[in-house]
């Protein structure tokens, strides 16, 4: 059998730090090839240099046996590969049309091209206007505008850098079956994910790296999860367990009627929210990226004030109209999404962002305007000791942490004040398994310890494993709250999707 | 009457030229993602070469060219430390500013108070002696068109031609135009030099056509207005044109109202363009619907590759 693209014995420096270490492997003609390992377990730099965005410090690439230098995306694209990014390579303010115009080589003809597109999306079931600018499409479509840009220049050989961590389960389902017909027509797919159950589903092949080196070359469908899980990890994984919820504690959180006009050209507008959690649950808010999940984390947490006190209470105290501080005192805590930049300020110390979320309520932390800073070093290393914040120094600038270490960090932050109410959105996003069971752990115990919690996030394995009750976000509308057990995936697809908005015009049409 | 008006309306197209050219300059330089606030300052070095080409060669023409090469030889310094040093835009563009004008003053030392060399308006024999629309349409110099034809250029390549569509691309992604395997340096170098050039150009209108003598400061802030048309025009090529005019007109309209008597301090009325720019960038930013949809979104922001 002759392979279509061999590595052999690549390894890649940064500095000091061996990313890729003497990696050899084999990829053939239509197959569909796994890429797994943690995060940093070097799996991004592997194919950046199999796609010409980075250059291997030694070892060598061979393409269908002959020895190749791919020194730029665009000697990538000539031989045949092409690249579907994790984090879309998009231009927001161009139409479809023109982001594959500017991938495409050869003479510039808008009308062509658009008749092309049309034709590509329609064979292979991956529905696309191309006259629609990308800033108003769904995360689902613009990874349609990356597959189509690819699939345009017929390549040999797809890379899918984690395709379907945006996706809802049925997009998720489309787009295998979109990979499948392009292997079966002779195209190879390196496929990155950390979702075990599909790469068991989708791959033939799957190659596993740890810390730089890759320690196995296995067949998936002859795997279970759990054994692919530690060949990632190197040992077993901690199992977020959660005790029955207490079924009747009191409402801290409160939501009701809550609205929210869009404050830009791309924002969502949030309609009619209702929502109640209760002392020791945890809810969870379900939705493809895009949804409003961004307005509706603002929306609580205070950081966009609502025209009405009574939309929000804590503990029955409206707060609608206060800001986040307020909401702080009354004993709520706030995780955002982004932790480097939101949650974090890159340049202060993991003591000076301490004092940033807490010196509000927390009197011993700033008295009279003056910072106690053996106070927030304190915490800092009280933070850091529960969470395991691995770090070089006692109290280093946030930017330096790794992402999974800053997470816990901020996230710890929070908890560490034992907060009644929490809201925490994406509390495991892009962070390494460990990490994540450690997170979700410290959250599913902070609610049993009497706190109600609402958890906003895209992953619906962490979902399913933390929530008791699951609420589905779409277009800025919340379906009802239902009890975990009683979801399916493909349930909350379909809500996704947005079917209770129907409902809701069902009730609009009759009233 | 209409003599008056028709003298009128040919000084507001004299005094809306510069406008036009420097801020088509920097509108291409900001789609691309540069904020390039030097405008001033390349203006002013255009100035000062044109006026000292033509007053050595006797040929207004080379007094152009000297100006559009200075003004782009300037911005180039400029698109060295802010692309390949990758200093701040905002600083480095003060700073341009700053080092035009003086350069100019010291360049211009000799000129003060010389009779320049002016560029002649065209005759069309037939068309320019048309009355009243004559002069208007056919009896302007070469500038004034040279000025329309480069916005009409500039919205046709934007928007209908591959080198613009990567032009926009660099400046809404600059990340992802680099993935995709285009050099946003190399993109961004030549915007910056387009937009220097244009403001030679514009520098070089005012000492040889605008008023044919070098005066130290004579851009008095164009340079700032210039900069403040592309945010008041959305970054849209056409309404640079409108506004630039519009702009032109003020001016112009303020010295016509003092020359009919009407009671206005002097003062008042040179400030008024500038009181009209603030007003203007006032109300546009309270539309953030329509800004935002065309801003680059990388405006300002600098960019290293990960290698």
């Amino acid at each position: 059998m002759d392979y279509l693209l061999e590595a052999l014995h690549v390894t890649k420096l940064f500095g000091a730090l061996k990313a890729n270490d003497d990696v050899t492997l084999r990829v053939k003609p239509g197959e569909i090839h796994a890429f797994l390992g943690e995060n940093g377990a070097g799996k991004s730099t592997l194919v950046k240099m199999i796609y010409g965005a980075l250059q291997p410090s030694a070892g060598e690439f061979r393409w269908m046996g002959r020895r190749v230098a791919i020194p730029s995306p665009a000697a990538a694209r000539k031989l045949g590969i092409g690249m579907v990014f994790q984090h879309f390579s998009l231009f927001e303010a161009l139409t479809v049309a023109e982001n594959i115009a500017l991938a495409m080589p050869g003479p510039f003809d808008m009308k062509a091209l658009s008749a092309r597109i049309a034709g590509v999306s329609r064979e292979y079931g991956l529905p696309l206007e191309p006259s629609a600018v990308v800033a108003d499409l769904s995360v689902g479509e613009r990874q349609r505008i990356e597959i189509v840009r690819c699939l345009l220049q017929e390549p040999r050989l797809l890379i899918m850098d984690e395709p379907t961590a945006v996706l809802t389960p049925q997009e998720a389902d489309q787009l295998f079956v979109t990979l499948t017909r392009l292997a079966g027509e002779g195209c190879a797919v390196i496929y990155i994910s950390h979702r075990l159950e599909e790469v068991k589903r989708l791959c033939h092949n799957a190659t596993i790296l740890r810390h730089g080196k890759v320690v196995a070359n296995v067949d998936p469908a002859e795997e279970t999860a759990a054994s692919l899980a530690r060949l990632m990890v190197g040992g077993d994984i901690h199992v977020v367990r959660a005790a029955a919820p207490d079924a009747g504690g009191a409402v801290r959180l409160a939501l009701s009627g809550l609205e929210l006009e869009a404050d830009g050209p791309f924002a969502v507008a949030l309609k009619d929210i209702s929502l109640e959690v209760r002392a020791g649950e945890v809810v969870a808010v379900a939705g493809v990226a895009g949804n409003g999940q961004a307005e509706f984390f603002d929306a609580v947490s205070g950081e966009r004030r609502l025209a009405d006190d009574a939309m929000i209470a804590l503990d029955g105290r409206p707060v609608g109209r206060s800001g986040v501080n307020a909401r702080r005192k009354a004993g709520a805590a706030f995780v955002p999404e982004e932790r480097l930049g939101h949650g974090a300020v890159p340049g202060f110390t993991l003591s000076q962002n301490v004092v940033l979320t807490r010196h509000a309520c927390d009197p011993q932390l700033a008295r009279g305007g003056f910072v106690n800073r053996e106070a927030a070093t304190g915490i800092a290393a009280r933070v850091s000791k529960a969470f395991d914040v691995r770090k070089a120094k006692p109290d280093p600038e946030a930017r330096s942490l790794s992402g999974g270490n800053l997470q816990k960090f901020v996230v710890g932050r929070e908890l560490d004040r034992r907060p009644g109410v929490l809201v925490v959105n994406q509390p495991t996003w892009g962070v390494d398994a460990g990490a994540s069971a450690t997170i979700r752990q410290a959250i599913v115990d902070l609610a049993r310890q009497g706190s109600a919690v609402l958890v906003i996030s895209q992953d619906l394995d962490e979902i399913f494993e933390i929530a008791d009750r699951i609420a589905v976000i779409s277009r800025g509308q919340l379906s009802d709250a239902y009890p975990a057990a009683s979801l399916s995936a493909e349930r909350i697809g379909l809500l996704m999707a947005g079917a209770h908005e129907r409902r809701e015009s069902a009730h609009a049409a009759r009233a | 009457m209409s003599e008056q008006l028709l003298s009128i309306i040919l000084t507001i197209i004299t005094a809306s030229t510069p406008l036009l050219l420097a801020s088509m300059g920097e509108l291409v330089a900001e789609r691309s993602g540069v904020i390039n606030l030097g405008v001033e300052g390349m203006m002013a070095v255009g100035a000062v070469s044109g006026f000292g080409a033509a007053l050595l060669t006797g040929s207004p023409y080379l007094g152009v060219v000297a100006a559009l090469v200075a003004g782009a030889a300037l911005s180039l310094l400029f698109a060295f430390l802010t692309l390949t040093m990758v200093s701040n835009q905002v600083a480095t563009g003060l700073a341009l500013t700053l080092l035009g004008l003086g350069l100019a003053g010291l360049a211009g030392e000799s000129f003060v108070g010389q009779p320049g060399v002016q560029l002649q308006k065209i005759h069309v024999p037939g068309l320019s002696d048309i009355p009243f629309l004559g002069p208007i349409l056919f009896g302007q110099d070469l500038l004034v068109y040279a000025a329309l034809i480069i916005a009409a250029g500039t919205s046709h390549v934007l928007f209908r031609t591959k080198a613009g569509l990567v032009i926009r691309a660099v400046g809404d992604s600059h990340q992802s135009a680099h993935a995709l395997g285009y050099s946003v340096a190399g993109v961004r170098y030549l915007c910056v030099m387009f937009g220097g050039a244009c403001a030679g150009l514009a520098g070089g209108y005012l000492s040889l056509a605008y008023t044919p003598q070098w005066v130290e400061n004579m851009t008095a802030g164009r340079g700032w207005i210039a900069l403040a048309l592309v945010v008041f025009a959305s970054w849209l090529p056409w309404r640079i044109v409108a506004g630039a005019y519009l702009f032109g007109t003020i001016t112009v309209m303020g010295f016509a109202l003092q020359a009919h008597g009407i009671g206005i301090p002097s003062q008042l009325l040179s400030a008024l363009p500038y009181v009209v720019t603030i007003l203007v960038l006032v109300v546009m930013s309270g539309n953030k619907a329509l800004t935002r949809a065309n801003t680059p979104a990388c405006l300002g922001q600098p960019f290293v590759p990960d290698r």
